[in-house]
């Protein structure tokens, strides 16, 4: 397409919404509140996986060893367990360390009282590895694989918390999609209902352009050029509202509920907005475009 | 130039529009075509525009075989094609000059060629006064040669007009009939579907009658010899 009959059709599309200015704001309307909607969603569904993902961290699984395990075996067994794809990190704590940090975090007030077992640790047998997972949703199957490793002693974990984790991350991915597929649905109904408006109101320009010569393309290009405008002013509207409410939603979250946000943190906005903006704007886009190309061509015998 | 082979066109209600027409125009010809209303006229008007197929036979424009031709070629076989209307169907919302340059843009004509073709057109139909003024600030007449200067922009090699003068008053009649001469002799072919009888008598020119979708007559210097 050369250049001027880009601009050509950019403005005939621009003109489009103008001369159809009741259904074209009716339309940057709706696309403007799902999209809102969407913000919303994802804002929630980010902070949400933040949290998931903090938590996850806090996810872990304990290996303790059999008694006069040695040195060898606790590396070649560390070496195994890090090899799984599930496993983040594996950290290595030696029963001194473990009876240091169990000094530390019960006789810093009284270290007297620790004094009785300064040369008989207690924790003699209780060498471990914390393990880290990347995935907790695999945490089953590694745990059955440390069950039966030798050497192994015994395995804490937390089933619920791996469960609940995974469970509850599926299921709000789940109502989300359903929301987003119900709100882009609406949306491409909207877009297409106005290019079609635009389509009629032009129905005497179109067929002077077809009987001029003019080509599928050119009699096209402009309402797909004006689907797609209407979808990506329809974007930049909530994105401009979203980024004040989510800074001012997270201030007063943060000043009101204090045993929630110290045991989580919410994500900044430059964190929600850098994957928020491109994605707000290709959905208004797409949503323009498929609403306007469905419509097109259904409606548009050139 | 324009070479139509027995051909017939039915609409779907079964009523034939044209039944097994032969046709042939030379370039440069000046042609009119005249007939009551649903002789098949339009049809035929439709028929070179490639708007509609002939149910049967064959129709070739400028070597052309219309039903040859892809969808896609369409749009280019129509820009060879200068069309005016009874009605003018010119764009109410733009004035003179943007109605004429108009056909150029939709063809993707280069600016300044635009900037250059649409003065001389306006100057050819006598309007170059008048570029800014829109549809519903001309005359009839006016209007009409707005529509004329846009059918001849893209410098087609035939000019269909159907009815052109058919919403004007014998004095603009003749002018537009006139243009159309004009436009005739710089070596465009001119085919006209009129009812006017005086036009036809007093210009001398091929004449096809059409009656019921079949040519009853074809003179090369005829009349308007059909009775309404």
């Amino acid at each position: 397409m050369k250049i001027s009959t880009f601009i050509y059709c950019l403005i005939q599309g621009i003109k489009n919404i103008k001369r159809n200015k009741l259904f074209s704001l009716a339309s940057v309307g709706t696309i403007a509140a799902c999209i809102f909607m969407m913000g919303i969603l994802y804002s929630v569904i980010a902070n949400f996986q933040h949290m998931i993902d903090e938590a996850k961290e806090s996810v872990s699984i304990t290996v303790f060893f059999d008694e006069g395990i040695s040195p060898d075996k606790i590396d070649y067994l560390k070496g195994a367990i890090e090899k799984r794809p599930e496993v983040a990190t594996v950290t290595y704590t030696s029963a001194d360390e473990a009876w240091a940090s169990f000094k530390k975090d019960y006789f810093s007030s009284n270290p007297e009282l620790a004094e009785g077992f300064k040369d008989d640790n207690p924790l003699a047998n209780s060498s471990y590895f914390e393990i880290k997972l990347s995935d907790a949703s695999m945490q089953d199957s590694l745990v059955t694989f440390l069950k039966s490793s030798s050497g192994v002693r015994q395995v804490n974990y937390s089933d619920v918390t791996a469960h609940a984790i995974t469970d509850f991350a599926r299921m709000v991915g789940y109502i989300s999609l359903t929301i987003i597929g119900v709100l882009l649905a609406v949306g491409i109904f909207l877009i297409s209902n106005t290019v079609m408006i635009g389509i009629a109101v032009r129905k005497e320009e179109i067929r002077i352009m077809k009987l001029i010569g003019a080509t599928d393309y050119f009699v096209r290009a402009p309402f797909i050029v004006e689907g797609i405008v209407i979808g990506i002013i329809g974007a930049t509207i909530p994105l401009i509202a979203l980024y004040f409410v989510y800074k001012e939603v997270v201030k007063y979250l943060l000043g009101q509920f204090h045993t929630i946000t110290s045991n989580f943190t919410f994500l900044s906005v430059h964190g929600v907005f850098v994957v928020m903006i491109p994605m707000a704007l290709a959905i208004g886009g797409g949503i323009g475009l498929i609403g306007s190309v469905i419509t097109v061509r259904k409606h548009l015998r050139v | 130039m324009i070479v139509l082979n027995n051909v017939s066109k039915s609409y779907s209600t079964g009523a034939p529009a044209l039944k097994e027409v032969n046709i042939h125009i030379e370039k440069g010809e000046f042609v009119f075509i005249v007939g009551n209303s649903g002789s098949g006229k339009s049809t035929l008007i439709k028929l070179l525009l490639k708007e509609l197929e002939p149910t049967e036979g064959s129709i070739s424009v400028n070597g052309k075989i219309l039903g040859n031709l892809k969808r896609s070629k369409v749009p280019y076989l129509r820009r060879d094609m200068g069309v005016v209307f009874q009605d003018f169907r010119l764009l109410k919302d733009r004035n003179v000059y943007e109605n004429i340059a108009f056909a150029q843009r939709v063809i993707e004509t280069p600016s300044r060629v635009i900037k250059r073709r649409v003065p001389a057109m306006l100057s050819l139909v006598g309007l170059s006064e008048k570029y800014r003024s829109y549809p519903k600030e001309l005359s009839g007449g006016e209007q009409q040669r707005v529509a004329l200067a846009r059918a001849l922009v893209n410098n087609p090699s035939i000019l269909l007009a159907d009815e052109p003068t058919g919403n004007l008053d014998p004095r603009n009649s003749w002018e537009i009939m006139k243009l159309l001469e004009e436009i005739n002799h710089r070596g465009t072919t001119v085919l006209v579907v009129t009812h006017n009888r005086e036009i036809v008598d007093a210009m001398s020119k091929r004449v096809i009658t059409l009656n019921k979708g079949v040519v009853i007559s074809d003179e090369k210097k005829g009349g308007y010899d059909y009775e309404d």
